[in-house]
């Protein structure tokens, strides 16, 4: 009898330890908008087989993921890399037969990942340019000047005082305001 | 509740067009004042939401009602050009339209800036404008210079096609109707494998490896079929073509040499507007092959 290969996701992992297990996971899963159905998974693989994502990484595995939030491994879900590689394209929870939903279920990892310190440079510069103009990017004057010229109406300037109003209360938006130096980074990994 | 009019719309340009498209922007533009559609600049708008969703979903429904809530006080639909805009304006209309401990939520925190999501307008993408207000029917006989010698593929990306709960108006396994607008303009569209696939613009600074060998397969597909342009409906998708396809035929020792089109510019090209007016000189892959073809073909 062959020993059954280790999947890719497992490969190198350390073994799991019975006290990393957070048995109440799944069900504050339950309870956030967008994770609801994770239990409704049976771990069929339609998911991970149809990743655009998946095919091209050694790590990324969406139904391992869920497998593990499932099994309560939640240090080792939301402390993942590869969480961040999925591009939110959808084909899952299109495909999924059970209507798990689950790239919404992974942004329900992302942001719980993020609550929990963990977030990559390129949202930071995102949520830095919405509080700041309203828009995701900082848009160079030179850009918003050569629209005349193209024969473009003007681009509307943004209320970015009226947006941070609309934010206030939201944790994520109250944390980033904070001072530097109180949250963590994470350096998703080049593969 | 009232029912903004049809060929009226408020354009929302989000964030990427502005900040690097301007080429989609413009060609839009053109070929929308010629199909008789009156757009109405927004006063104000911000960031759909959609870069912060997966940081903070609340943070993006809050972004989206905002936007949603502006484009009420004017009483007009809103036209995106951005897939990712209309799927999330889309989405998070409907899920607050049908959630009102949510939508009560999202409210006291519009309500800090003087404002409410209502419910009443609702948004389209160009696609879907096209399809359903336009009708093929004027697309066809608003062209003047059928291209009937060219053969491209099409490429729709995601956020028009997925999630079919919220965007809808397309198969999302088999999608038609960028297919029929691009026929309607006398090219031939090419079949080729795996044309629903993501362009892999969102893993881009992640993991620029991942992306990179996506679109490398998209572009050998496409190669494979001896298209002559890829054409595109999104700002990402767009980007990720035609600002990469260089570094991908150096990185994997390639050629494709595909220009990547705006479908609004196939279209205006089709319609007999003149090149220089459909800032194609923005284009990264120099697409003056094609461009000399057609215009020869009008003589
Ligand atoms: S497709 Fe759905 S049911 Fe199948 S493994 Fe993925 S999440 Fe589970
Ligand atoms: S949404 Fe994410 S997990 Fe789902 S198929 Fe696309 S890349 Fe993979």
């Amino acid at each position: 009898m062959t020993e059954a290969a280790p999947t890719p996701t497992t490969k190198g992992q350390e073994p799991i330890k019975a006290s990393e297990l957070d048995p109440k996971f799944k069900y504050e899963l339950q309870k956030i908008h967008g994770s609801e159905k994770i239990l409704k998974c049976f771990q069929c693989g339609t998911c991970t087989s149809d990743c655009p994502i998946a095919r091209y990484s050694d790590s990324y595995r969406p139904r391992t993921l869920i497998h593990m939030a499932q099994l309560g491994l939640k240090d080792r879900v939301l402390k993942s890399d590869t969480l961040w590689l999925c591009a939110a394209c959808f084909t899952c929870t299109d495909r999924c037969p059970q209507d798990v939903e689950v790239a919404s279920v992974i942004r329900v990892f992302r942001n719980l990942a993020v609550e929990n310190g963990c977030m990559p440079q390129v949202f930071k510069d995102q949520i830095a340019a919405v509080l700041d103009s309203g828009y995701a990017y900082k848009i160079p004057d030179l850009r918003i000047k050569k629209r005349e010229s193209q024969g473009l109406p003007p681009l509307p300037k943004g209320n970015p005082e009226s947006v941070k109003k609309t934010l206030k209360g939201v944790k994520l938006i109250d944390n980033v305001q904070k001072p530097a130096g109180e949250t963590l980074n994470v350096q998703p990994q080049q593969q | 509740m009232s029912n903004p009019s049809s060929n009226k719309y408020l354009i929302f340009l989000g964030c990427a067009i502005p900040y690097r498209v301007s080429s989609y922007e413009i060609s839009s533009r053109k070929i929308l004042a010629k199909l008789g559609v009156e757009l109405v600049e927004m006063p104000e708008f911000n960031c759909c939401g959609l870069p912060l969703d997966p940081v903070s979903h609340e943070t993006m429904l809050i972004l989206a009602a905002r936007n949603l809530a502006l484009a009420e006080q004017q009483g007009l639909n809103i036209l995106t050009l951005c897939p990712g805009c209309a799927g999330t304006l889309k989405k998070v209309n409907k899920i607050l339209k049908e959630d009102k401990a949510l939508k009560e939520k999202i409210n006291t925190h519009l309500k800090e800036a003087g404002m409410e999501f209502k419910g009443t307008i609702e948004t389209k993408h160009l696609l879907q404008l096209l399809k359903e207000d336009v009708g093929y029917d004027k697309i066809k006989a608003s062209v003047t210079n059928p291209l009937t010698n060219l053969k491209v593929a099409e490429h729709n990306g995601c956020h028009i096609l997925r999630p079919k709960e919220y965007i809808g108006f397309d198969d999302p396994e088999d999608p038609q109707t960028l297919k029929a607008l691009i026929e309607a303009t006398g090219a031939t569209c090419l079949d080729y494998i795996d044309e629903t696939e993501c362009c892999g613009a969102p893993s881009v600074g992640v993991s620029d490896k991942v992306a990179l060998q996506l679109a490398k397969d998209k572009l050998n597909h496409i190669k494979q079929v001896d298209a002559q342009a890829l054409i595109t409906i999104c700002p990402f998708c767009h980007i990720m073509y035609d600002t990469n396809e260089l570094r991908i035929e150096k990185m994997f020792n390639e050629t494709y040499g595909i220009p990547i089109l705006h479908y609004p510019q196939l279209l205006g090209l089709a319609m007999g507007i003149k090149p220089e007016e459909l800032a194609f000189n923005e284009l990264r892959v120099n697409p003056s092959k094609i461009i000399n073809q057609v215009t020869q073909g009008a003589k």
